[in-house]
């Protein structure tokens, strides 16, 4: 008797790509560059972040001929995004097989009130979360994965530090708190008390946590371990850089590395122009992604 | 205490430490060539074996880990740490660390909405074992010396041969030691027993 699609196996397949990178990629032609260069999975799509947000317009899952060939291109997992909420387009991506569907703030909602019902589903959902609130609502969902939202596009590692200090100072609050506070904290995060009890025993989330949403140099990516991250999702910052080999090489190996700044150094030397990235306080409040989704 | 290595590069590494410490050994990290010293055994985790093969050559680790092979100490690989150690994989041209007489072939269950767990019966296990596949390979020949330990559905999918130990899919993922327990077992008697009080072990 085998049986697919539980919690463990959905959740195991994060599990194997801790530690790793995982890059955006719009062809082949990206993708067998992205694997050739360490990544653990890569993400399909149509375009990266940082060009959706110049071109404006509606954002929707990616032609399936582009993920397909991606399929075809290489070995490692593939990824695509889902519109939030949007129940078919998450229904096609399972229906072709991809390994991991991102329901993703990057894409324009196709739901402002409801996310998927991800635990209907076989293959694995991964979302984003800026607290541990929308952590465990995202997790209660049936998410096997999370990643900080950050601020896709943007080059700029300021949100995704935020979103990550805040889910793991939260999750520290929770492990030192005492049995009776749990119920009263779950009403003011909007988490399950169910879900508090479970980080509080095991002393973490229940599923891994990836940094998304700004990385753009191995600096950067290093940052988001130091902090804490199981590993990393690079949207924009490989192949809008100049030099988008060197970048992937360079951020997967600052990734393992994340603690050895003498590497680092010699990673991030002569690696060209990064990804021109944007202030944040630059954006209007209705364009940042991160506030798609609750 | 037995001193176990875990392949740090990327993947399952907490798992299998959590496993390692809890069957009462010592778990060590290993991202370097000089991190093998004095190890008793090493893990090779589950996780993506073309990144953990780019991190191997772009650091160096590729002759010491057969080094390591040729020393006898024992290495269990999971899932991509069993591609790892084969001594061919389908489809490839050359292996990775070809030191397990075994062929593998990767991906061999399908995508991961193919992925599953279920119960296995393992020789020399006494209950069955509930095994999670992810994405996983499975071992489509063996030298004559392999011993296979676990089959399901017609595929092998654990085996042992001399010093090296594989298998398809996460014992890690579990909290069922039993699988590391019989990798420890593995190790010879006496192993690391000098480890409290031997000068050698100072810069633990």
């Amino acid at each position: 008797m085998s049986e697919h699609g539980t919690d463990r196996v959905k959740r195991g397949m994060a599990e194997m790509q801790k530690g790793g990178v995982i890059m955006d990629v719009v062809n082949a032609e990206q993708a067998r560059i992205a694997e050739a260069a360490g990544a653990t999975a890569v993400m399909a799509l149509e375009r990266v972040p940082s060009d959706i947000r110049r071109d404006g317009g509606v954002a929707r899952m990616a032609d399936p001929r582009i993920t397909e060939e991606v399929m075809k291109a290489v070995s490692i997992p593939v990824m695509a995004k889902a519109r939030i909420g949007h129940i078919v387009e998450a229904r096609v991506l399972e229906a072709m097989g991809v390994d991991y569907i991102d329901e993703s703030e990057v894409l324009t909602p196709a739901d402002e009130e409801f996310h998927l019902l991800k635990n209907t589903y076989t293959v694995p959902f991964v979302c984003g979360c800026r607290n541990l609130g929308e952590a465990a609502r995202r997790i209660g969902e049936g998410a096997s994965m999370l990643r900080t939202k950050g601020e896709p596009g943007t080059g700029n590692i300021v949100e995704a530090v935020r979103h990550l200090r805040q889910v793991n100072a939260e999750v520290r609050k929770v492990v030192t708190m005492s049995e009776d506070e749990l119920m009263t904290e779950a009403r003011n995060l909007g988490a399950s008390y169910e879900f508090l009890k479970e980080v509080k025993r095991l002393g973490r989330l229940p599923v891994v946590n990836f940094a998304a949403g700004g990385v753009a140099t191995p600096a950067d990516a290093a940052l988001m371990m130091e902090l804490g991250a199981d590993g990393v999702f690079v949207g924009s910052g490989i192949f809008k850089s100049e030099n988008p080999e060197r970048f992937a090489r360079a951020i997967v190996e600052a990734t393992t590395h994340y603690q050895d700044y003498k590497l680092i150094a010699e990673l991030s030397k002569d690696l060209g122009i990064a990804m021109k990235g944007i202030e944040i306080s630059t954006i209007a409040a209705g364009e940042r992604m991160q506030e798609r989704g609750w | 205490m037995k001193r176990v290595g875990v392949l740090a590069l990327q993947g399952a590494v907490r798992e299998h430490i959590c496993s390692i410490e809890a069957c009462g050994a010592k778990a060590i990290l290993v991202k370097w060539p000089k991190d093998l010293e004095e190890l008793d055994a090493l893990v090779l985790p589950g996780g993506e074996s073309t990144t953990m093969r780019r991190l191997i050559d772009r650091y160096g680790l590729m002759e010491p880990l057969r080094e390591f092979a040729k020393s006898g100490r024992p290495m269990f690989g999971t899932c991509a740490g069993l591609i790892l150690l084969a001594r061919e994989v389908a489809g490839q041209a050359a292996p990775h660390l070809g030191v397990m007489d075994v062929v593998v072939k990767r991906n061999s269950f399908g995508r991961q909405v193919d992925s599953f767990e279920a119960e296995l019966s393992v020789k020399g296990l006494e209950k069955p074992f509930n095994a999670v596949f992810i994405r996983a390979p499975h071992i489509v020949g063996v030298g004559p010396e392999t011993e296979v330990l676990c089959e399901h559905e017609g595929k092998i999918v654990m085996a042992k041969s001399g010093q090296f130990l594989g298998c398809s899919f996460h014992p890690e993922l579990t909290d069922d030691h039993r699988i590391t327990n019989y990798f420890l077992g593995m190790i010879p008697s006496g192993t690391g027993t000098l480890l409290p009080n031997g000068p050698l072990y100072s810069k633990v």
